[in-house]
């Protein structure tokens, strides 16, 4: 037996007693490396998140919306610090994660790359997104790496009241006008299926599911998280009094779940590879902002350098 | 580990926070600023945004010196077997009292 081997077993040893790892003890490549893309690509998902969003905070309609959108928006800035400093633990830089991102070879969550047409959308957003978010994510906070799971922690008691903001305005906008109701349903209509997406791929053609499931990196597959969203979601449309734009749509009482129709998963390929309606738009904004940053970040450390060096000569 | 090619790349500093008086200062994560006062305002932001703490300690991560866990067999197993460091291991009659 090769000692890489032994090494293996004890690490997978370790993770079946519920031990957590931590950035320095030993861990096999290949579990380093997939945390980094899975921890990376989640920070990027909270970043770029921050901008369909931001495109409603000047139009927020009352001062109690526009400040609880702006702490909300806010919070996702922190959720990707909080990401990527676990990231970093494993090894890589802060600014080689940007460099995948704004070369496309790091993704982020999809949802992101559907555009907010009207102010309903930001209602449906925290509902349904960062609903299907926080299910993924409390999965997560018992995750095997530590400081992923501690990250996972601090979001998580943030999050929730993300998604209540968002419902809060889809029941506004359900209880109001006819014209407002329609705006909700319409929201709800284009937001529900791109929701589900955000689980990922059905598990059949998952092949990572497996190998992070033994690894306690996911603790549910992806249609297992699907289906707890739907379980979950559909009485609290109904309870706005909206319908949920799927005809096959029905609680089946032998399961104790509801059934649901299948995703287009033509779209969700089509949006991953970056053919989806926004993804141009949302990337070349990350870069605009981390290029028109430049000389900021660079004045930053100039002046820090200068500071440090006057504080030398004042001591001699 | 950052890039060694990019020294343009802020610095990561350990945050530590105390959540309140008569409570230890405790590791929160990390963050990049260009140094001690700024990490300190970014630290207020990115940790303390619902009254999380009412202290800040900021710490450059290069600084600190972590023991290594292959070590952690020398460093922490001698004090298995020293069980007569804890009172239980002392064997008094159980009509005492305050003791």
């Amino acid at each position: 037996m090769s000692p890489e081997i032994n090494l293996e077993e004890q690490f997978q040893a370790r993770i079946d007693a519920g031990q957590k790892i931590e950035p320095k003890d030993w861990m096999p490549e290949k579990y380093r490396k997939t945390h980094i893309r899975q921890i990376s690509q989640h920070a990027h998902s909270e970043v770029v998140g921050m901008l369909p969003e931001g495109n409603w905070i000047t139009r927020a309609p009352s001062l109690r919306r526009k400040v609880g959108l702006l702490a909300k928006v806010q919070d996702e800035a922190g959720h990707g610090l909080y990401l990527y400093s676990a990231a970093e633990t494993l090894g890589i830089s802060r600014d080689e994660m940007y460099e995948q991102l704004h070369t496309g070879k790091a993704k982020y969550s999809s949802i992101f790359n559907y555009p907010t047409l009207s102010w309903a959308d930001i209602g449906a957003i925290g509902w349904l997104v960062d609903g299907a978010a926080i299910i993924n994510q409390v999965m997560l906070t018992r995750t095997s790496f530590g400081p992923y799971a501690r990250a996972m922690v601090r979001i998580c008691k943030e999050e929730s009241f993300h998604q209540r903001q968002g419902y809060e305005i889809m029941l506004g906008l359900a209880k109001g006008t006819p014209e407002q109701k329609e705006m909700a349903q319409d929201a709800l209509n284009r937001f529900w299926w791109p929701s589900l997406m955000m689980f990922g791929p059905r598990d059949e053609d998952s092949p990572n599911t497996a190998q992070s499931v033994k690894w306690k990196i996911k603790r549910k597959t992806n249609d297992e998280l699907r289906q707890q969203f739907v379980d979950i979601t559909v009485p609290q449309a109904e309870f706005l009094g909206l319908s949920i734009p799927d005809p096959t749509l029905q609680w089946n009482e032998e399961r104790g779940h509801y059934d649901f129709g299948e995703i287009d998963w033509n779209e969700f390929w089509q949006v991953v590879k970056g053919n989806g309606p926004c993804n141009k738009e949302r990337l070349a904004a990350r870069v605009d902002a981390w290029e028109e940053g430049a000389w900021v970040r660079d004045a930053a450390m100039a002046y820090a350098e200068w500071k440090e060096k006057e504080k030398i000569k004042k001591a001699v | 580990m950052s890039d060694p090619n990019n020294k343009n790349e802020w610095p990561i500093f350990e945050i530590f926070i105390r959540s309140k008086n008569g409570l230890e200062h405790r590791h929160v994560g990390s963050l990049h600023a260009a140094d001690a006062t700024m990490a300190i305002e970014n630290a207020r932001d990115v940790y303390t945004r619902r009254q999380e703490g009412v202290s800040i300690w900021v710490v450059p991560s290069k600084e600190i010196t972590a023991s290594n866990p292959e070590d952690a067999g020398e460093l922490f197993e001698p004090a298995e077997d020293k069980v007569y460091r804890h009172p239980t291991f002392y064997e008094l009659p159980i009509e005492l009292k305050h003791i």
